[in-house]
């Protein structure tokens, strides 16, 4: 009886909540790169493991109408590169289809 | 609203008339009562308070009143003016009706306008103070938020003075370099080495640059000083404003390899991730692989 009565619960207010800030999120980093002129790059870092990168890419590819490339890097892993500034676009795609909450994107650069 | 307000209304008032005051006097009909109805309807008409009536009859219809008082708190200053007309007149039309006059003594008039008045200060959110009655929490609210205004504004989410920082004046040099004259005075202002605004500066850009002889920075590259002000921005937004009172008087400090900011006003202290340069494509010409 006494557990169906929401006073009676135990509740520790100092117990993790488990969505709070202080654990490490990885954050997808969306970056810009000057180029030579007007001529940018975008640069897609962390994206998670579960995707395949290269179908995003070429999802991307398709969605953006730009070309763009998968980079290997040593620390950071597989890197998609794009042509031109992508940034808003890349985020608006990974939040809707890929379900990515925005507050693990960061968008850098100007 | 104006239904339900008339009822009690009525009833107390025929409570009153019928019990406390008028049947005794209900048969006399005096030259003077005349005049005390007639002052008595002025006295309605410059109230304008349908809750005075109530108030009148007699203290049985606490719950009445009380309804009445609340009701008029919650209402908007608008129904005041709908109301004594049809108050007075039906006021009066009862009076014709039943054929009774009111003589309320004097000095229960009297006391009736000082409870009047007493309410209608309270109209004007100022003398509820002195009522008996359980103070409404938007009361309290309105109260809380005059006096925390006049006594200190700042507080009171109106800030006098936003923190000035001199939007960053940036040139060019040549085609491909951008100067940023006023970093050194910038970065003064919020109390960061200029060091550290730089590499940040040049981790968002995604550039490299140096600091000339004057004390300006040169970025490689092109950009706008709507740009810079956005990555600077961003940096104040990061590493120096303090996240619990907003403040920027804060400094860094580095304990273990990690950074904290420590807010000089609160004397919160949160910590801050260092500045990553992230990955950087490669532009230019490609070098040749080999073989």
């Amino acid at each position: 009886m006494s557990t169906s009565i929401e006073n009676l619960k135990t509740f520790d207010p100092f117990a993790d909540t488990g969505d709070d800030d202080s654990q490490p999120t990885n954050y997808i980093h969306i970056r810009i790169q000057q180029r030579n002129g007007r001529k940018t790059l975008t640069t897609v870092q962390g994206l998670p493991q579960e995707y395949d990168p290269k179908r995003i890419l070429r999802a991307l590819k398709k969605d953006f109408a730009c070309n763009g490339t998968i980079v290997k890097d040593e620390e950071l892993g597989d890197v998609i590169q794009l042509q031109g500034d992508q940034r808003v676009k890349v985020m608006e795609f990974l939040s809707s289809q890929l379900n990515i909450l925005k507050k693990n994107i960061k968008i850098h650069g100007f | 609203m104006k239904k339900k307000k008339k009822k009690p209304k009525a009833v107390s008032f025929n409570e009153s008339g019928d019990l406390d005051e008028s049947t005794p006097k209900e048969e006399s009909a005096d030259p003077a009562v005349d005049e005390l109805t007639d002052m008595f309807a002025n006295l309605k008409k410059k109230k304008k308070k349908p809750a005075a009536t109530s108030e009148e009859s007699s203290p049985a219809p606490e719950g009445a009143e009380d309804e009445n008082v609340e009701d008029f708190d919650f209402s908007a200053k608008k129904k005041k003016k709908k109301k004594p007309a049809v108050d007075v007149s039906e006021f009066e039309q009862q009076l014709e009706e039943a054929g009774v006059v009111e003589t309320g003594e004097d000095d229960d008039t009297f006391t009736k306008e000082g409870e009047e008045g007493a309410e209608d200060g309270e109209e004007e959110e100022a003398s509820w103070l002195n009522s008996d009655r359980e103070y409404t929490y938007e009361e309290l609210l309105h109260r809380f938020f005059k006096i925390l205004r006049t006594n200190n504004p700042e507080l009171a989410g109106e800030r006098g003075q936003r923190y000035k920082i001199p939007p960053p004046s940036v040139m060019r040099e040549g085609n491909k370099k951008t100067i940023f004259a006023n970093l050194k005075d910038i970065s003064d202002r919020m109390h960061r080495p200029y060091e550290h605004v730089m590499q940040f500066l040049f981790a968002e850009l995604g550039t490299s640059g140096s600091v000339d002889g004057n004390a300006r920075l040169v970025i490689k590259g092109r950009f706008q000083q709507k740009q810079l002000e956005n990555v600077l921005r961003r940096y104040i937004m990061e590493y120096v404003t303090c996240k619990t009172c907003k403040s920027i008087s804060t400094h860094l400090s580095k304990e273990n390899r990690l950074y904290f900011l420590v807010c000089e006003s609160c004397g919160s202290r949160r910590s801050v991730s260092g500045i990553k340069t992230g990955f950087q494509a490669h532009i230019g010409k490609r070098k040749r692989l080999p073989g």
